[in-house]
């Protein structure tokens, strides 16, 4: 079998790369220790100044009750409103919290005061969501005052909503549980699809490949030493990386394991072949190190790692449609956070099948022994 | 002489553009010969050679090694033939043994005979000590010949040799070329580019490309009758002298 000398040869060469068995190692460590904390989305320790017109009990009280919430920091209290501002302007504060004058009066005799918000929103995710939160936080102290004192009662009768929200799936509202699924996805395509993309060309720059194009090897064998020993890397990163997330994390998926190692060696198919196609279009390791990180910035972005596809635009939910990245993603966060069936995944499943064919005959077809 | 040949050109012509690298060139070599192929740099020896292994697709003309057309049937050319290009192109990275095995696995040789032929060879070339180093620690010229050697491994009808001495002492050149002589006295058929016109003496016939064009095709005996001249350098000189195109 000509294949097993050649795949020997690759496994050879890449054990016997100086950094690559280190990277190996590290990089998934990396991948799913610091990222899911650093890359997080949930918005914690916002920073807010107060402008407090009525220091009284009730305001006071207030402004304890948000300082006291793990999402806000207290700056500090000012005495009007412009010095308050400031704190916004010098990026020392993101939300100021107003409490207008004769706020603890109304709210006896009338039953209701206000509250003013400002919220920074250079940063749009973070102003909305601080700003939401804030407001929860008011809300809640309202109906707090309400039962303490029967507020309500000494006022008109408003109609009252309890909303009490059900998480499903991720009860915790964890955002690792979220991401760590598709941090194993983008682990893949860094390491199974960039290794492969500078492999052939590498090749080319040392002479190499002239001495196996000039013997009958057939062009599928050739691809396939290449493509294999990638798919056995991939999977055991995704062994390495799973076993880290559950070690470190506490988190295992939900679903059918093998169903994850399915969809992970299709996936390896996808993005190695991906890699060698644009490593035989390539004539140096530079030009196939930028083209294979442009397709990779795409892949990423447009795959729903960090914003959901629905609420893309529709020209871009189009492109999705052929992001290999995205149906992988989708099915590995179904697989961790609830216990799909094949049957639920088979549409991701059967697109990356048909991917990996059409990609890997690309891949041989691209492969030239003579020119 | 032998009537069989097992390389036969035939207008061969490789065009990039609007350069012509090699120019209907016409030649026949026979089984068993040490063919040389001399050539200023950029004469188009590399582009030919390429082509009659398969790895340049011939823009004109047509060319049959080993009884194989080289467009048609590129892959059962490279069956029949070695080959050993002018810059090295094994795998540093792999021990000396191991490229063996890759490349006589490659050929389809059973493990057992690779096996075999690697120790056999080893101890032949004196390398046996360095079976297990790793291909870029060993010097050029024991670099050389373990390529030339890896070339030869299967057993192959015709060895092309592509300047394979560049950059050797003269010493190991005399060692390499008693190497070839070896693979010819086996019935290898060998195709030689060369600059060293003291090579050239060496080569059963030569023939002398100058611009893409074969311009002599003869034993170096007869070229030096031919040219009146007393060595293949003058000869050579003569030819080179002629060339329009600048080499480089």
């Amino acid at each position: 079998m000509v294949l097993k000398y050649l795949i020997v040869k690759e496994f050879k060469q890449m054990m016997r790369n100086i950094i690559l068995p280190i990277v190996f190692v590290l990089l998934p460590i990396g991948v799913i220790n610091v990222l899911p904390r650093i890359a997080t989305q949930e918005v914690k320790h916002l920073k807010f100044s107060v402008v407090d017109n009525d220091h009284s009990a009730l305001s006071q009280r207030l402004m304890n009750k948000i300082a006291a919430s793990s999402y806000f920091d207290l700056v500090g209290a000012f005495p009007n409103y412009n010095k308050a501002l400031a704190t916004i302007e010098s990026c020392e504060a993101d939300i100021v919290v107003e409490i207008e004058p004769e706020f603890e009066k109304n709210l006896i005799t009338t039953g209701v005061a206000s509250v003013a918000i400002d919220a920074n929103a250079v940063n749009g995710m973070k102003g909305s969501l601080g700003s939401s939160y804030a407001a929860q936080i008011i809300a809640d102290y309202a109906a707090q005052l309400r039962d303490e004192r029967g507020l309500d009662a000494s006022g008109t009768t408003v109609a009252k909503f309890d909303v009490a929200p059900r998480y499903l799936f991720n009860p915790t509202l964890d955002y690792k549980v979220y991401m760590i699924p598709a941090l194993l996805g983008m682990l893949l395509i860094i390491l199974v699809g960039f290794l492969p993309s500078i492999n052939i060309v590498g090749e080319k720059e040392k002479g190499t490949i002239e001495q196996i194009n000039v013997t009958p090897v057939s062009k599928i064998e050739f691809i396939l030493s290449k493509l294999i020993p990638y798919a056995v890397v991939g999977i055991f990163l995704l062994t390495f990386a799973m076993l880290l997330a559950r070690g470190i994390h506490g988190i295992t998926p939900a679903g059918s394991v093998a169903l994850i190692y399915a969809f992970a060696l299709v996936f390896c198919v996808v993005v190695a072949s991906i890699g060698l196609i644009i490593s035989n279009y390539s004539s140096n390791t530079q030009q196939a190190t930028l083209t294979f990180f442009f397709f990779m910035m795409i892949f990423m972005l447009m795959s729903g790692l960090l914003t959901p596809v629905a609420s893309m635009p529709a020209w871009s939910r189009a492109i999705t449609e052929v992001n290999p990245m995205r149906f992988a993603m989708e099915a590995f966060r179904t697989l961790y956070l609830k216990d799909a069936s094949f049957g639920d995944l088979s549409p991701q499943f059967w697109r990356l099948c048909i991917m990996a064919v059409v990609l890997w005959a690309w891949a041989i077809a691209s492969y030239r022994k003579n020119s | 002489m032998k009537e069989n040949y097992v390389i036969e050109a035939e207008g061969l012509t490789k065009k990039f553009g609007d350069f012509t690298a090699t120019n209907h060139i016409t030649f026949k070599v026979h089984e068993g010969e040490i063919f040389g192929f001399l050539g200023a740099n950029g004469a188009g020896k590399t582009t030919a050679m390429r082509m009659l292994c398969g790895l340049s697709r011939p823009s004109e003309g047509r060319a049959t090694v080993a009884g194989y057309d080289v467009y048609r049937q590129a892959e059962e050319v490279k069956k029949h033939i070695g080959y050993m290009s002018q810059k090295f192109s094994l795998y540093d990275d792999l021990t000396v043994a191991e490229n063996l095995r890759l490349f006589g696995g490659i050929y389809g040789m059973k493990r057992k005979l690779i096996n075999e032929k690697t120790d056999r060879l080893l101890a032949e070339l004196g390398f046996t000590s360095k079976k297990n180093a790793m291909v870029k620690s060993l010097p050029l010229g024991w670099k050389q010949k373990l390529a030339f050697s890896l070339a030869i491994f299967h057993d192959p009808k015709i060895v092309f040799l592509d300047e394979p001495t560049g950059g050797v002492d003269p010493v190991t050149r005399r060692q390499f070329w008693e190497l070839i002589y070896q693979a010819s006295d086996r019935g290898i058929t060998v195709f030689v580019t060369t600059h060293y016109m003291d090579e050239a003496e060496y080569c059963d016939r030569v023939s002398i490309m100058v611009d893409g064009c074969i311009k002599a095709l003869d034993s170096p005996r007869n070229l030096k009758k031919q040219f009146g001249v007393d060595s293949m350098y003058d000869v050579f000189l003569t030819l080179a002298r002629t060339a329009q195109r600048s080499s480089d």
